[in-house]
């Protein structure tokens, strides 16, 4: 059993005097995909804004790689290798696809290694090398899933945090994302926590399956059992 | 006709200042949305740093480059001793907050020197050189254009060409995300309040020789015109605030050549009332692309 990249305990957060999460318990595997499901309002979108710093938890602790995350500012994140696609992907429509790309390595001090990461991007994501000079807002859905993505993965994560990668793509491109992150899994041991209402689709590549609802975790077992158990389907995930 | 020439060589002169200064406006607009109505005090406090350290020292230069180091180092001052504290969510509180920093710079300045003019130099001669018997520009105005097309130059570079503009530009249009990609908002912020009321300053130095002196007061027309510049441009446009300040300056010169210097004031409240009336976007105006 690989150790846990990220583990949070008992964590609590929420908005101003609105509280959203209640004492989340989770554990990522190092090298792994954990897929977070469940419905409008169960909390997965603030559960990653807390794991990342934006919001400040009131309760509990977050553990990455044995050092405690709270405290860190979100801008130091990147630099301990957790990278964070928001919701709607970031991309800044007022640069260019370059200036995005260029952007997530701005704060590495190994501009060799920088530089390289930035060239595998482009031939990873081959329509993004042919529009390096269009602004952000130009490019279709599917080119700002491939910029938020690699924008993410030229600072080299060791974790990527996904806010509904799925979220208004074709379902062609959904599978091309969800078969990357497996590639970059089996690849280069990337760990992912992402979070998603497209189910069936996270489930397909996760290792784990994360269910939560109304700011609680009420499951957490293996994406297998969770896409075979019809059961646990019927009672957890209402198909 | 020579007078026309003579009038718009000079209105240009006067515009590449508003420009400058206009610019400042614009570059904290975009940093921050925020209207930086200290502006003008500001660049008053540091020209009278220039005219302490040059009173001090006997050179003009020193008390250049110290106005342009007291520019940039008010401008950090007051993003983060100020305008962090304030609370943003409604546009109207760093205006108040702004209003009142005018009035405390103000004060004080006139605690320190005193609130009558005092002698401001220019560092070459205001006489126009003449060809044949048109005036034409004078080696100061030749130096404003050169000073202020070097700047404006230095911030395209800036902006366009290098990390720390990126960042900037980032920390701009996406806070959030920036941060989330390692940039230092707070700190980019910060650095367009300095570079912002570093240019200011500049603006400052090279208008005051041109007017009755330093004053605590002196920005305060510069001021109203440059803000009509930035509006007219649209307040989010660099090239447009060029294109307003050379506007505004041509306009103020012809105004007080052909019909008198007592009207420059109304006709710059003339003209702002008009931009906003007919067209409140500015000439330069894009569509909003980020609704995000």
């Amino acid at each position: 059993m690989t150790a846990d990249l990220l583990t949070a305990e008992a964590l609590a957060s929420g908005y101003g005097p609105v509280p959203v999460l209640h004492g989340v318990d989770l554990r990522v595997p190092t090298g792994t995909i954990t897929a977070v499901i469940g419905a409008n309002g169960a909390g997965k979108t603030t559960l990653l804004r807390t794991l990342s710093g934006m919001l400040r938890p009131s309760a509990g602790r977050i553990m990455f790689d044995g050092q405690d995350l709270r405290g860190t500012p979100v801008e130091q994140l990147v630099r301990r290798g957790v990278a964070h696609v928001p919701e709607g992907r970031g991309v800044i429509g007022e640069l260019t696809v370059a200036e995005n790309l260029r952007l997530g390595a701005l704060w590495r001090r190994d501009r060799r290694d920088a530089a390289r990461a930035l060239d595998e991007v482009y031939q990873l994501f081959e329509p993004l090398a042919r529009r390096r000079r269009h602004l952000g807002h130009q490019l279709s859905g599917g080119e700002r899933q491939m910029l938020a993505l690699g924008r993410a993965l030229v600072a080299r994560p060791r974790l990527l945090l996904l806010d509904e990668p799925s979220l208004g793509l074709a379902p062609r491109v959904v599978a091309q994302t969800m078969a990357l992150l497996r590639r970059l899994r089996d690849d280069t041991g990337l760990t992912v926590l992402l979070v998603e209402q497209n189910v069936r689709s996270a489930l397909a590549v996760a290792d784990q399956g994360i269910v939560m609802s109304l700011g609680r975790v009420v499951l957490a077992a293996p994406a297998e059992r969770l896409r075979d158990d019809t059961d646990l389907r019927h009672a957890y995930l209402g198909f | 006709m020579d007078r026309f020439l003579f009038l718009t060589l000079d209105g240009l002169s006067r515009g590449a200042v508003y420009a400058a200064f206009a610019l400042a406006l614009v570059l904290i607009w975009r940093a921050g949305r925020i209207v930086n109505f200290a502006q003008g005090a500001m660049a008053v406090a540091a020209a009278y740093v220039a005219y302490s350290v040059t009173a001090a020292t006997g050179s003009y230069w020193l008390g250049f480059a110290a106005a342009l180091l007291a520019g940039l180092l008010l401008g950090a001052i007051v993003d983060i001793a100020v305008m962090r504290l304030v609370d943003h969510r409604s546009p109207l509180n760093p205006v108040i907050v702004a209003l009142g920093l005018v009035l405390l710079i103000q004060a004080l300045l006139g605690m320190v020197y005193g609130n009558e003019y005092l002698p401001a130099q220019a560092p070459m001669s205001r006489t126009a050189l003449t060809v044949g018997d048109t005036a034409l520009l004078s080696p100061y105005d030749l130096f404003v254009f050169a000073t202020v097309g070097v700047v404006g130059a230095a911030l395209v570079w800036i902006f366009t060409r290098t990390a720390i503009g990126l960042r900037m530009r980032a920390a701009a249009f996406a806070p959030e995300v920036s941060r989330l990609l390692g940039v230092n908002v707070g700190g980019m912020l910060t650095l367009g309040w300095a570079l912002a009321s570093g240019v200011g300053a500049l603006a400052a130095m090279l208008v005051i020789p041109t007017e009755l002196g330093l004053h605590p007061h002196a920005m305060d027309m510069v001021f109203v015109s440059a803000f009509t510049a930035a509006v007219l441009g649209g307040l989010d446009s660099p090239p447009g605030a060029v294109v307003g300040g050379l506007g505004v300056g041509l306009l103020l010169s012809y105004v007080s050549g052909y019909a008198g210097g007592d009207l420059i004031p109304l006709a710059v409240l003339a003209l702002l009332l008009t931009v906003l009336l007919l067209r409140p976007g500015g000439l330069f105006a894009t569509v909003t692309a980020r609704r995000v």
